[in-house]
């Protein structure tokens, strides 16, 4: 099995069927408990439906009672081939953050599409999310092939229209399957009511996907805090790219003080030589850091307090030029503002609505200037993700995520 | 690197952003599997010494076997221990014999909880709860803002993006912070072995029966099982099928049970 787990999130407009397809998946990879089977059984019937498979995920008494999905859930299977950690999306508008926040931690998405309906308002909305965020990797699902009787010409009609919108958002599917996810037609197993279907079925899909995320070689090490080890003042924080090594020269951002790193610790491992992508370290390095500061190998990143970025507006109230926000990134923070809004959009119509405007509205993605009250150090998300996104808060709730350009 | 490595990693990560932002911080330990796994993390994270308080909430209901694990570990691992208890209510009688099982548990562990809260003026709690163990839990967030009624707002929670926590608002009045939530349960067996954490000897199997997970001695069965060491019970979760809660009593009295404990600050 692989050793990293696959982060794939569930999305596509209200009633598209993305609870119901991440239930019957378990059910059809016999993932899901017969006690729990039982349970949505009894449930099901209570509230006078046949099994329902999307309450394996809309657990909340509210997401049954309304058929809705409300917030994110994550559930975890395997297939013999690794790990995957399924996140089930809400469909509505209202509920946007609980989507861009379950989407933030995927590397593929499934795409949910009704054949009867075709792509509608949060299709689009989720996709230009998904492209911001730089997920690459989609697999449309025509759900509910069995209301068109499996009609093939149906389904390259829809076809065609899935592929004119997603090319314009620079997504390109890597399949666009039919199934019925309540049936589980195409789902773990091939159907035989589609067999001019030729492609993979969501299980093999999935597994064809990779989890290879490419990385730069460029050391970035915020620090995250620093603590007293042993006597020694030791800075912990997680290698957010690159590799850290003993008795490497580095540079503390943004002053740019040269430092060289004394020693790497973690508890009950003496000796540590190097430290690579996502491990949690502490360093001496013979000068005082603190928090926020980030280490780099060399100076490659952009150290400043203009920062120029696509953000997505997260809550249900505007935003006004000049209102204070604070921005987090890694672990640096800062006091600012935006100063300008370049252009906004409304995503679910992939147009934009104003240039040169005054005010950002809920749902809506803008492409923005932020002034913040010092200098920070930045990477654009292309070359450094980890370095190059962040969010913005005001009055301690957050209220958009960024993406640098 | 490998698969618990990440996992480790991820946990540390949070633990360390969750001490940075609150020093009045403890962790809760139930001493079962799951948080007893976040203490050895803690333990790892600030490279042997817990620098906040551990919080056992006792019901009085739980095994004598907790109880001896509590003190022996409680010493080995230099913890500052907070024992909290509603005295009141257990003098009482507060049982789960004695009315509904709902009311006990807010009352011995929720409010008992509540009151070791605001008794320390804690403002943040680690604590080691899981998304695979339960529907509910599977929507929770990493940070989890609580208001003064303790009340976690399930219908909105905040945006939580790349590892960026919320901070705190005015109506914020502590924080639960979960820093386990991405592990399953076979994960939390896979590390136990690998790093060799103890663990309380009902997991594992006597006279052909184990717990799999522990709460009050009243309110918990055992399951049929043949494992008597930590690798006979990941060779269990390998091949069973059955689900990790399927003995407590508290998820069967009706679906939304742990939906009403938990909107009422339950852990």
């Amino acid at each position: 099995m692989e050793e990293k787990t696959l982060h794939i999130v569930i999305v596509g407009h209200i009633d598209h069927g993305k609870s119901t397809l991440v239930g019957r998946l378990f059910y059809d990879t016999g993932c899901l408990p017969p006690d729990k089977v039982e349970e949505l059984k009894r449930i099901s019937a209570e509230m006078g439906k046949e099994l329902e498979f999307a309450y394996m995920m809309d657990h909340l008494e509210e997401e049954r009672q309304k058929g809705i999905t409300i917030d994110i859930a994550h559930t975890f299977f395997a297939t013999p081939k690794r790990r995957y950690v399924i996140i089930d999306a809400p469909g509505h508008k209202e509920f946007l953050k609980n989507m861009i926040t379950g989407s933030s931690q995927a590397q593929a998405a499934l795409l949910l599409v009704d054949i009867s309906q075709g792509i509608k308002e949060q299709t689009r909305r989720h996709c230009y999310i998904l492209g911001l965020l730089g997920i690459k990797q989609v697999a449309v699902l025509v759900n509910k092939m069995d209301m068109v009787d499996y009609s093939e010409a149906s389904y390259k009609a829809i076809r065609a229209e899935i592929g004119s919108v997603l090319g314009k958002l620079n997504i390109k599917p890597a399949y666009i399957i039919p199934i019925a996810a309540r049936l589980g037609d195409n789902i773990a197993g091939k159907s035989d009511k589609l067999p001019w279907f030729k492609g993979p079925t969501v299980l093999e899909a999935l597994d064809s996907f990779s989890t290879n995320e490419a990385q730069t070689t460029r050391l970035r090490f915020p620090v995250q805090d620093v603590y007293d080890v042993d006597g020694e003042k030791t800075a912990v924080g997680r290698v957010e790219s690159g590799v850290v090594r003993k008795a490497q020269d580095v540079y503390i951002l943004p002053d740019g003080t040269k430092g060289r790193i004394t020693a790497i610790k973690q508890f009950m491992r003496d000796d540590i030589g190097s430290a690579t992508v996502g491990e949690c370290i502490g360093v001496t390095s013979g000068s005082a850091l603190k928090r926020g500061q980030i280490v780099v190998d060399e100076v490659s990143s952009t150290i400043t307090d203009t920062i120029r970025a696509n953000i997505f507006w997260l809550i249900d109230k505007d935003y006004k030029i000049g209102i204070p926000l604070t921005w987090k990134c890694a672990t640096q923070e800062a006091k600012g503002k935006i100063e300008k809004i370049h252009k906004r959009f409304d995503p679910a119509s992939i147009e934009v609505v104003e240039e040169g405007a005054k005010e950002i509205r809920p749902a809506e993605i803008a492409e923005v200037e932020i002034k913040l009250d010092r200098k920070v150090v930045i990477d654009r998300f292309s070359d450094i993700p980890e370095m190059g996104r962040f969010v913005l808060e005001h009055m301690g709730h957050p209220v958009a995520g960024g993406i640098i350009i | 690197m490998d698969h618990l490595s990440e996992l480790e990693n991820k946990s540390i990560f949070i633990i360390r952003e969750a001490y940075y932002r609150f020093k009045d911080i403890a962790v809760l330990w139930s001493i079962g599997k799951d948080s007893t796994t976040l203490l050895w993390l803690c333990r790892k994270a600030f490279f042997g010494k817990i620098p906040f308080p551990v919080i056992h909430i006792d019901t009085s209901y739980k095994f004598p076997e907790i109880y001896a694990f509590r003190d022996e570990y409680a010493k080995k691992w230099n913890l500052d221990l907070i024992v909290g208890k509603n005295e009141e209510e257990i003098k009482k009688g507060m049982g789960p014999t004695k009315g509904a099982k709902l009311d006990c548990c807010n009352e011995l562990k929720t409010n008992a909880l509540k009151a070791t809260i605001a008794r320390h003026g804690f403002k943040a709690l680690l604590l080691g709860i899981r998304r695979d163990e339960h529907g509910i839990r599977a929507k929770e967030r990493v940070f989890s803002p609580r208001d003064e009624n303790f009340k976690w707002n399930y219908e909105d929670q905040p945006a939580e993006l790349w590892d960026q926590y919320k901070s705190t608002a005015e109506e914020d009045n502590h924080f639960r912070i979960h820093p386990i939530l991405h592990m399953t349960e076979l994960d939390i067996w896979k590390y136990v072995q690998r790093e060799n954490i103890p663990m309380t000897e009902l997991y594992f199997s006597k006279n052909g029966k184990r717990y799999r997970s522990i709460g009050c001695k009243p309110c918990c069965s055992p399951v049929e099982s043949e494992a008597a060491t930590v690798s006979d019970v990941i060779h269990e979760l390998e091949t069973s099928h059955t689900s990790e809660r399927a003995g407590r009593a508290q998820d069967k009295e009706d679906a939304y049970t742990m939906q009403k404990l938990r909107s009422l600050g339950y852990m």
